[in-house]
């Protein structure tokens, strides 16, 4: 009985300390939305100077990524998830090592470097919708992409 | 037979109560009857019933090969099966058929098991409430369930009008929903889900299942369609935690294919029974006691440490003061993998390709245009975003650095001898889809995966196991964590709660009429309901 009060009043202690930390969530939305809403309000597909994601940034992500954001929603959601990822500026990180995985004490496995299977291209080939023989087709090469400004936003359809 | 555990129908199959081809039977049938749930994308019928001959064949010579044989499962559609669509929910792969199996297929089949299908989820797996796939949403089978219908009728009388429409049901939990609605309605006895950052864990909650995160490493990812490679681990939903130890059992150990495989040698996930739990100690983390916790879990989470408490064991509060930073570096980790994984999808060599031949870079950008939802683009250009060369240290690395805070948060519990740790796995139960789809999939996620991501941070093994109903007649699930391949305990100590608790079974009396009247208005009229 006397643990059980312990463990209700460690959970009443806990309520207060958390009423401060919605405050700060709080106060984070209202900064999200401040820097997304000329985005919300902008006539244009590409929105201009709100806050940190230029034109020529979003230009940039749609070449690097081979996918083009579509319409004004998907550049505030980028500024959203954006102001999301900037909460981690406040955690200090001095002196900590990034960590890639969670088995870096561990060595790899690596196999010995002979041939265990293989000759399956037929069927690999199977899954591709243009093939020529024994080679997957694509379109000519070395061509980059259009420039995205003086578009409008229906431009991927016309290609 | 259907409502059997794995291991209660294995011993039906032993003994010859029923054969793999009828037990096969039963479940495509109630698959066929349960059609409306859209937990499964593919049915695979004749495989199954093929696989369930040769099984036959087994048990009459009298060479059954263990406790799969025989037994039908459920497959999420993001794991590579050979022969079979594999989709990932995703109009990238509709009609990709791999031409392997992923390890944990094979293992399956390998003891017997029966392939009835690939179940439905987020698209590739992004999303937390199997709504955001190509082939539509997953509804959980509690919607029509007798314990939430009475509930409801009782408690929202002005509402059943929307139930009549056909759109008052509730979401599955995700992305794994597909494999959770699948078992939860009897479709199957065991089914693989995947974890990122909770996606087993959280459908399993809603749906009153027990779902089981392994260790990273423990369990080949090889032939899982990957969505974070530093975090992906297959996942296994069952019925009761000892069905779950039994397909880990199955899954376990190194695999050459994937070296991120650890080589040590797999004991045996049998678990011994535990009736002493005075020498355990388990945690209660401070940091999870979130304003956004309904007081309903919270008050189930309480009594579930007082169990613990009364049965001898040390309960304490301890903390893990990166908790509230670990959802933010989970999104940037996620989006920045992702959009590395997804690079891989350009039309050439399988899946969807667009008409476009103008040039290579066009194609691919239309392909993936086409392929792609609104979901798996946000993510991707995320992603691309966090990993710009002016942006890669200050969001990139920086989040790898919080993760390494994180994960040593967790060293530190357990190094300062706590066996395992005890927290809610969602913050309510399952809501109605008209509600959950009024945020977006990235607050959703935030939301939904508050609990669960953390642990897949660190690589640690995490179990959700059914603990109560709410007043609404819905499943509520509890998290238990472990340290790093410390399974067998985790899975012992989460079947000692099981046993006290004693959570109720899905009434499917109740699902089968509801739904004959709740869904005629959706054309299913040829799907007979009542039988």
């Amino acid at each position: 009985m006397a643990a059980r009060a312990v463990w209700l009043a460690f959970r009443g202690g806990l309520g207060r300390r958390q009423a401060f930390s919605t405050k700060a969530n709080v106060q984070v939305k209202a900064r999200v939305a401040e820097r997304t809403s000329p985005v919300t309000h902008a006539l244009r597909f590409i929105p201009q100077g709100s806050g940190r994601i230029t034109v020529e940034v979003i230009e940039h992500l749609e070449r690097l990524a081979l996918v083009d954001f579509g319409s004004r929603e998907a550049v505030a959601r980028l500024e959203k998830a954006v102001a999301f990822a900037d909460r981690l500026r406040e955690v200090d990180t001095d002196g900590v090592e990034p960590m890639e995985s969670v088995l870096e004490d561990r060595c790899l496995y690596l196999r010995s470097d002979n041939v265990a299977e293989g000759n399956c291209a037929e069927e690999l080939l199977q899954n591709s919708h243009r093939v020529m023989e024994e080679y997957f087709v694509a379109p000519p090469g070395n061509i980059s992409l259009p420039k995205l400004v003086n578009k409008n936003p229906s431009y991927t359809a016309k290609w | 037979m259907l409502g059997r555990t794995l291991r209660e129908v294995s011993v039906a199959l032993k003994q010859g109560q029923i054969t793999p081809t009828e037990l096969c039977r039963k479940c495509l049938s109630r698959i066929q009857r349960t059609k409306f749930l859209n937990a499964y994308i593919t049915v695979s019928e004749e495989v199954a019933l093929k696989q369930a001959e040769e099984s036959e064949k087994r048990y009459k010579n009298g060479r059954s090969l263990g406790d799969l044989d025989g037994i039908p499962v459920a497959v999420k559609d993001n794991f590579s099966t050979s022969g079979i669509e594999t989709t990932c929910a995703s109009n990238m792969l509709k009609g990709y058929i791999p031409p392997f199996n992923a390890t944990v297929v094979q293992k399956l089949l390998d003891q017997g098991a029966l392939l009835l299908g690939k179940t439905n989820l987020d698209e590739f797996a992004m999303g937390s409430g199997s709504t955001d796939g190509a082939f539509g949403p997953v509804k959980n089978p509690w919607s029509f369930s007798k314990q939430y219908r009475e509930q409801k009728r009782e408690q929202r009388r002005p509402k059943l009008h929307r139930e009549r429409e056909g759109t008052d049901w509730l979401i599955a939990g995700g992305s794994s929903g597909g494999s959770a609605a699948a078992v939860s309605a009897l479709t199957c006895f065991a089914a693989l889900g995947s974890d990122t950052g909770g996606s087993t864990r959280n459908p399993a909650a809603h749906c009153g299942l027990v779902g089981f995160k392994p260790s990273y490493g423990l369990v080949s990812r090889h032939g899982l369609i990957p969505l974070v490679n530093s975090m992906d681990v297959p996942g296994i939903l069952t019925r009761c935690v000892d069905d779950t130890a039994i397909v880990l059992g199955v899954l376990a150990g190194h695999d050459p294919k994937d070296s991120t495989t650890v080589q040590d040698p797999v004991k045996p996930f049998t678990l011994p029974s535990l009736t002493d739990v005075s020498k355990l100690c388990i945690g209660i983390p401070k940091e999870y006691l979130v304003p956004e916790l309904s007081s309903e879990i919270r008050s189930l989470w309480s009594k579930a440490a007082d169990l613990f408490e009364s049965a001898g064991a040390k309960v304490i509060e301890v903390s893990l003061p990166h908790t509230s930073y670990s959802i933010v570096c989970y999104h940037v980790l996620c989006t920045s993998e992702v959009a590395s994984n997804m690079a891989r999808f350009d039309g050439l060599e399988y899946g969807h390709r667009c008409d476009v031949s103008v040039s290579t870079e066009a194609m691919y950008a239309a392909t993936r245009r086409e392929g792609f939802n609104d979901v798996v683009r946000g993510r991707i250009l995320s992603g691309n975003f966090f990993l710009l060369k002016e942006n890669y240290e200050n969001y990139f690395i920086k989040a790898q650095k919080v993760r390494r805070l994180i994960a040593n948060d967790f060293v530190n519990v357990f190094n300062s001898g706590v066996d395992i740790l005890l927290t809610p796995t969602t913050l309510s139960e399952a809501v109605p889809f008209l509600e959950f789809i009024k945020e977006d999939n990235r607050t959703r996620s935030a939301q939904d995966d508050i609990f669960t991501q953390a642990v897949n941070m660190a690589g640690l093994p995490a179990v959700s196991v059914p603990a109560a109903l709410s007043a609404q007649g819905l499943p509520v699930g509890l998290q238990f964590i472990g340290r790093a391949f410390c399974d067998q305990k985790l899975l012992t100590v989460a079947r000692w709660f099981e046993q006290q608790v004693q959570f109720p079974v899905l009434q499917l009396q109740g699902l089968m009429d509801d739904c004959s009247s709740a869904f005629e208005n959706e054309k299913l009229a040829s799907v007979s309901l009542k039988q």
